[in-house]
């Protein structure tokens, strides 16, 4: 693990350093103006921050889930050799953190339903568009993190809650209450993400 | 990185669970009030069928030993031991590894010291304990010198790097064994404490106390059985691990102590060793030392497992079944001898 960190702040800290570089390049050299992020942001088109979006919806969601599902799961296994009873019970847990895939999903299908080509060119539906791409783009880094972190947060509560039940049986329906209001945050995530595509709008205005 | 809660289950999760689940089938106050009313070892076995030992000695001729018990019980944390040594990734497969090291210590001591009594090495092999066991332990008996130990037989075993304090050329006789037992013991603590920090978290939260206490209750041990011996005061202080608390003013104190008293004054500067002190003595009705240090260790180990994501519980499980072996053994030779007088003696382990 050790060796892993140390090749991880080497490149980090390499990056850095050319990223200073450069900006001090550019503003010792008086081009300071190219650094530009409305530039940036204009130049990328509006599909490119939609579709992005709807892929980190999905993406983030599903390695959320499928890490709250291995740490739950590893702990289940374990714990069900010496107390087979809890085997069954203890998939509500993994329930759980499958929810937060299917919130993802949801979406996924929601954001790209709403994307739509457009040919005007005048500023009122280029700039309607570009506000529809960053709304999605938003909506999909919103649920996308809201996600992974609700399922780390419900799988090592999972693990938890199986070994406890393995050793005294009343305590599982405590914890599951627990991984109940970490579930609940996944649920925050969509809410707000729908609201941020709620009023997004692309194709050509009539 | 001490987030490990994120990943430790990727490799870990699996033998945590299943350790756990041993460490619920640990005898209970209960069991323990059962097994003292017995009358027999057969009785005993009865009622050791009914806990998770289940029917351990069924195939056992009668009538029972208490010497087949212990090594009944025995072969059985050996197996489950083994069992989760096997699946074990690394870094776990280290930590395993260090554990079964003071087992290894003590079979080379045992197979040396036999040696030197003449008894043929056939003999002493069944007498070592399974989990040190290491290839060239037979080869133990030719050595005669420590230099001649290590360059033959244990520069190949894990057990080299421990070995540094203690190469001489001097002969391996009854007192030098002591000393060399010492040694090792202190190396192999030491090094393991450092593994423990290194791994950081909550392995460290958890292991380098219990290290460090059983440091200061050997460098106790050390001090106390030490009164009346050829031991001088130097050799002695050489012998004291300094992972402990007492490292070092207490270890410098115990140094120049030359009687019980001075001792206890030296353990009256730390709060939980003063406690230990004050439950033990020599009248009847008192605990003695070495039972008031096992019953810290034990609930020092219990503690072990009121966290989870470390590997410390690995420990913590060998020790407190060791600690139940040594019960069920204490109370079969009550058992087997007729004296019920002090049958209720034993360590209490779990509620």
């Amino acid at each position: 693990m050790r060796s892993v960190k140390a090749v991880i702040y080497t490149l980090l800290s390499i990056f850095i350093f050319i990223l200073v570089l450069i900006g001090l390049y550019y503003i010792l050299s008086g081009e300071g103006y190219r650094f530009d992020i409305g530039w940036f942001l204009l130049a990328i088109s509006p599909y490119m921050w939609a579709n992005t979006g709807v892929g980190l919806a999905i993406s983030l969601s599903v390695v959320g889930a499928a890490w709250g599902i291995f740490a739950t799961g590893a702990s289940i296994i374990g714990a069900g050799v010496k107390a087979p009873r809890i085997r069954t019970k203890n998939l509500i847990s993994i329930i759980f953190c499958e929810a937060v895939a299917i919130y993802g999903i949801i979406m996924a299908i929601v954001i790209s339903g709403m994307i739509e080509e457009f040919t005007d060119m005048d500023s009122k539906t280029v700039a309607k568009n570009y506000y529809a791409g960053y709304s999605m783009f938003g909506a999909g880094l919103t649920v996308g993190f809201s996600n992974l972190f609700c399922g780390l947060c419900v799988g090592v509560v999972g693990s938890g809650a199986a070994l406890a039940d393995a050793q005294n049986a009343s305590l599982f329906v405590k914890i599951l209450i627990v991984e109940i209001f970490g579930s609940a945050i996944g649920l925050f995530g969509v809410i707000v993400a729908i609201l941020q595509t709620s009023r997004a709008q692309m194709g050509n205005l009539k | 990185m001490s987030i490990s809660e994120l990943y430790y289950n990727v490799d870990n999760g699996y033998l945590e669970g299943l350790v756990r689940g041993f460490k619920g089938g640990i005898l209970r106050q209960t069991d323990y009030l059962n097994l003292i009313q017995c009358e027999t070892l057969e009785d005993l076995k009865l009622h050791l069928q009914s806990t998770d030992y289940g029917t351990f000695l069924a195939n056992e001729p009668s009538p029972l030993t208490v010497s087949v018990i212990d090594d009944k019980l025995k072969e059985k944390l050996v197996v489950e031991f083994q069992h989760v040594r096997n699946h074990a990734y690394e870094p776990l497969s280290t930590f395993l590894d260090f554990i079964t090291y003071s087992y290894m210590i003590d079979n080379i001591i045992l197979l040396i010291t036999g040696t030197l009594h003449q008894r043929a090495i056939s003999e002493l092999i069944p007498k070592c304990h399974p989990l040190g066991s290491f290839e060239q332990m037979e080869a133990v008996n030719i050595a005669a010198t420590p230099a001649e130990l290590y360059n033959a037989i244990l520069v190949d075993t894990p057990l080299a790097p421990f070995f540094q304090d203690c190469i001489s050329e001097q002969d391996l006789d009854e007192m030098n064994i002591e000393i060399i037992r010492n040694t090792l013991y202190k190396a192999y603590l030491e090094g393991f404490y450092k593994f423990c920090q290194e791994m950081g978290g909550a392995t460290a939260d958890v292991m380098c106390p219990i290290l460090a206490f059983e440091a200061d209750r050997r460098a106790i041990i050390i001090t106390i059985n030490s009164f009346g011996t050829e031991l001088t005061k130097d050799d002695r202080a050489k012998l004291y691990p300094r992972c402990g608390k007492l490292f070092p003013d207490g270890l410098a104190a115990l140094a120049r102590a030359d009687d019980y008293d001075q001792v206890r004054a030296v353990s009256d500067y730390y709060a939980e060793y003063r406690l230990l002190f004050e439950g033990a003595g020599n009248n009847p009705g008192d605990k003695t030392l070495e039972d008031r240090f096992f019953e810290h260790e034990v609930e020092l180990n219990v503690y072990a497992f009121m966290q989870q994501f470390h590997f410390g519980i690995f420990y913590a499980w060998v020790k407190l079944k060791e600690q139940e072996c040594r019960n069920i053994v204490w109370i079969a030779e009550c058992i087997a001898q007729g004296q019920r007088g002090k049958i209720d003696s034993y360590i209490q382990i779990l509620e």
